[in-house]
């Protein structure tokens, strides 16, 4: 069963088309690259599958499921979560308070459970208390998996724009999601942050078992870390193979470089 | 200490419960509710009129019923407050602002109307139940509800959808839920303060819970910063101290010069606070 | 069905009324993307401008159409010179300030023209005598139609065309619409923000004090407060027929206008304030772009 299967997928803002009949399918426990040019629709399809943008015609499925008509809080606790590509991050609160939110709505809770919490919340100072020990404790762990510890407390507008990626990261971690969209993150690093980043994701891949979907434009990252890419341009699906695949397709080569260039490379 | 003075105090807890229920939908959720007078109302009416029933029924239990009857008040309020939070979720910013006013100028103008609540006449003769005792004891109750709902996985919600709302749904915070809550908790509290109001004051008309009244809140809400537990406080505390204070100058004059001052000193503060802050982002 | 058509001339008279200031709170919204609260309030001040000029230069005594006139312009450049105030002062210190401290700055604005007003005024209202004789009637077909409803509209309906004509085909007028699209592109295509906004802010408030002249004719009452509920409704007006676009402020006050007139006039009139408000929640939670948009997906 594929992590996620997009079919058909159409989507259209006024008459302009973002997306033309996409269909992809994404392995689980892989690292899937998405790439393409500037406006060909990457962001867009992140949009669909988080539940902010409805598609003109087509379905998607996760797991086997279609999660189309979902709203988007509905999909962390069904598996799905993304980090966005101007970060997002909850400005005025704390990196642990950011972690937090993702954890608070980890836990599914039916009408009884509901009620039993809001007694404890208001009246129980010794469950109140007991239970957001634990959640600090899970917070703390996820802060030392991501090496954000010693920033706890850093309100998040205040962290260096690496550090930020690095929490919106966590935060969606945080949620429990299975599969992670993660859209340019590492937009702005470094070559040092980068390869961190690159590590860290493998990490996530291969001990966390988590499915990630990338997009992005620093080509030398996305080929060394990714399982599979598919290429987009003008909201359809030109490629789609291993890297060494897509490097050698001179139709990728020209939707990148314009057809002048690509004779001479 | 002269009963003047102790009802005064009694009317500056009640603004307390006011701006601390108000700060909650305003300042933690980041929504924009200018209808709060509504709430208050709703509770007002609701706990004057449960007190009414028993002064004939049960008058040798009223210290039993009072209270029951602030509880009503504050489930009725809440009830609204539920109501009025379903919409919310398509609106934002200004258009959310315009539409609370106009829900709060509906619920007055449904009392208004509405003659088993006295209409224009108002109820008269209120026990006067309310005590600077109740006060402290619901004041402080809800404060301290209020603390631990801010304290608590609630109030991270809140605030992760007042400082980005996608990113919150993303993270899997329902908008529909935990704003909706927000207005219920608020209302509610609103409620309750109402109730208080109605046994202090000992009379209701629906002209007392209008425009400028729900404006005075949030004109003190926002002096004591949005979001801020203990300036909503103090500057409830402060101000209705200070407004006693102006009164003689509006007794001579028939005007309300209290109002104008207050505009003022309201709109210094938002430009103050605008380029205060922009010259601290100018020095990073 | 003759009483049909009394109530289309009279909603339609209505809607025209409207729509002086529905187009004031879309032009606003067009450059600043803000509910500018204090607008009903400067209508308010145009009345009362009105009311105070013709008292001062005797002009109830010679009613005519060039009093009118006179008491129209002053109102007219007061309220300009008012609005440009209002942004100057309140809101452009707050351009990026959160849009909540903008829109509380509004409402202490609002507040503090009204409890002025009280202050200059006085507690107790005034009455606009009358500038033109209102006594003669246009009979057609046993249709009525007062002399005051007709230059009423027709004064309304010349302001709208002029700034129609103005908006679209002057350069200035060309400019506020670039920076209604889209504050920086416009900068950076020479345009001054800054000098838009403000005229945005004085076309507005000058068509208010139109508005408050004007309709103060057939409403004679003048008070602090009484620009509340026409700010409120003219504001419904405005999202009603889409907000930002000048067409469809006009729209959406005709709208209103027939509708609250068909109200009163085969129902009741207790809920006739109440009317624009349910259209306005209507409006808001199935059509937030106005009526006479699709329902579109906005852009993330």
């Amino acid at each position: 069963m594929n992590a996620l299967d997009i079919k058909n997928i159409s989507l259209s803002f006024s008459g302009l088309k973002a997306i033309t009949n996409l269909t992809l399918s994404i392995p689980q426990e892989k690292i899937y690259g998405l790439i393409g040019p500037n406006g060909a629709g990457k962001t867009s399809l992140f949009n669909i599958l988080s539940g902010l943008y409805s598609p003109t015609q087509g379905d998607v499925m996760m797991l086997g499921k279609s999660i189309l008509n979902k709203h988007p809080h509905e999909l962390p606790r069904l598996g799905l979560a993304r980090t966005f590509q101007n970060v997002r991050l909850f400005k005025k609160l704390t990196v642990e308070q950011n972690i937090l939110v993702a954890l608070d709505q980890k836990k599914e809770v039916d009408l009884k459970q509901k009620l039993k919490n809001y007694f404890y919340l208001l009246f129980s100072t010794r469950h109140f208390l007991s239970d957001e020990e634990e959640l600090l404790g899970q917070a703390n762990l996820i802060l030392k998996e991501f090496d954000l510890q010693e920033h706890a407390q850093t309100l998040a507008q205040d962290l260096p724009y690496g550090l930020q990626k690095k929490c919106e990261l966590a935060r969606a971690y945080a949620t429990g999601a299975q599969i992670l969209l993660l859209d340019e993150p590492a937009a702005g690093l470094n070559p040092q942050e980068t390869a961190v980043l690159s590590v860290l994701l493998r990490k996530l891949r291969d001990h966390s078992k988590l499915t990630l979907v990338l997009i992005e434009h620093d080509m030398k990252f996305v080929m060394g870390l990714c399982d599979q890419i598919s290429v987009l341009d003008y909201g359809v699906k030109i490629a789609e193979g291993t890297p060494s695949q897509i490097q050698k397709n001179p139709i990728v080569q020209e939707a990148y470089l314009g057809k002048a260039r690509s004779k001479d490379v | 200490m002269s009963s003047y003075l102790l009802s005064l105090l009694s009317y500056a807890g009640i603004n307390i419960i006011l701006v601390a229920s108000l700060n909650l939908i305003n300042g933690y959720t980041g929504m924009f509710s200018l209808g709060h007078a509504g709430f208050m109302a709703v509770g007002a009416y609701t706990s004057a009129w449960i007190t009414n029933w028993a002064m004939f029924n049960h008058p040798t239990w009223m210290l039993f019923w009072f209270p029951v009857s602030l509880l009503s008040g504050a489930i009725t309020a809440g009830g609204v407050g539920f109501l009025v939070g379903l919409p919310s979720l398509r609106l934002k910013g200004d258009y959310l602002a315009v539409v609370t006013l106009g829900i709060g100028e509906i619920i007055r103008v449904c009392i208004l109307n509405f003659e088993p609540l006295g209409g224009a006449r108002g109820m008269s003769d209120i026990p006067h139940l309310s005590s600077i005792i109740w006060v402290v004891i619901f004041g402080a109750t809800i404060l301290y509800l209020l603390w631990r709902l801010i304290h608590s996985p609630y109030g991270r919600s809140w605030m992760s959808l007042r400082e980005d709302e996608i990113a919150s749904q993303a993270m899997g915070v329902s908008s529909l839920r935990y704003k909706t809550t927000a207005f219920v908790w608020g209302a509610a509290f609103a409620g309750i303060a109402g109730g208080l109001f109605a046994h202090e004051l000992r009379y209701l008309n629906p002209g007392i819970f209008d425009f400028n009244r729900s404006f005075e809140i949030t004109l003190m809400l926002v002096l004591g910063g949005l979001g801020n537990f203990w300036g909503a406080v103090i500057s409830a505390s402060a101000l209705t101290l200070l407004k006693e204070a102006l009164k003689p100058l509006q007794e001579i004059t028939r005007i309300d010069f209290r109002m104008i001052i207050y505009a003022l000193v309201l709109i210094s503060v938002m430009i103050i606070k605008a380029k205060w802050k922009w010259k601290r982002h100018e020095r990073t | 069905m003759n009483e049909f058509f009394q109530h289309l001339i009279n909603g339609l008279s209505l809607g025209g009324m409207y729509a002086l200031l529905a187009v004031g709170y879309s032009l606003v919204f067009g450059v600043l993307r803000m509910v500018h609260f204090a607008h009903g309030d400067v209508y308010m001040v145009g009345a009362l401008t009105g009311v105070m000029v013709t008292r001062a230069l005797k002009l109830s005594d010679n009613p005519s159409l060039g009093s009118l006139m006179i008491v129209l312009t002053s109102a007219m450049a007061v309220c300009a010179v008012l609005g440009f105030l209002i942004e100057r002062l309140a809101y452009r210190p707050l351009r990026n300030a959160p849009r909540i401290h903008l829109l509380i700055t509004s409402i202490g604005v609002s507040m503090l023209i009204q409890f002025s007003a009280q202050l200059i005024a006085g507690p107790d209202p005034l009455f606009f005598p009358n500038l033109y004789s209102g006594e003669t009637e246009f009979s057609f077909l046993s249709l009525k139609m007062t002399a005051m409803q007709a230059v009423v509209l027709g004064a309304a309906l010349v302001l709208m065309l002029v700034l129609q004509f103005f908006v679209s085909h002057t350069r200035t007028g060309r400019s506020l619409q670039a920076v209604s699209f889209n504050h920086e592109l416009a900068s950076l295509m020479g345009i001054s923000t800054n000098k838009a906004v403000s005229l945005t802010f004085m076309l507005s408030s000058a068509l208010a004090g139109a508005a408050g002249v004007l309709i103060g004719q057939i409403y004679p009452k003048v008070e602090p407060f009484m620009g509340v509920m026409p700010g409120l409704k003219c504001f419904s007006a405005a999202v009603l027929g889409g907000m930002g676009s000048i067409t469809g402020a006009v729209t959406g006050a005709l709208l209103l206008g027939l509708s609250e007139t068909f109200l009163v006039g085969y129902g009741s009139s207790t809920y006739r304030d109440a009317l624009a408000f349910i259209l306005l929640l209507g409006v808001l939670l199935f059509r937030p772009n106005g009526i006479l948009s699709k329902a579109t997906q906005e852009k993330v």
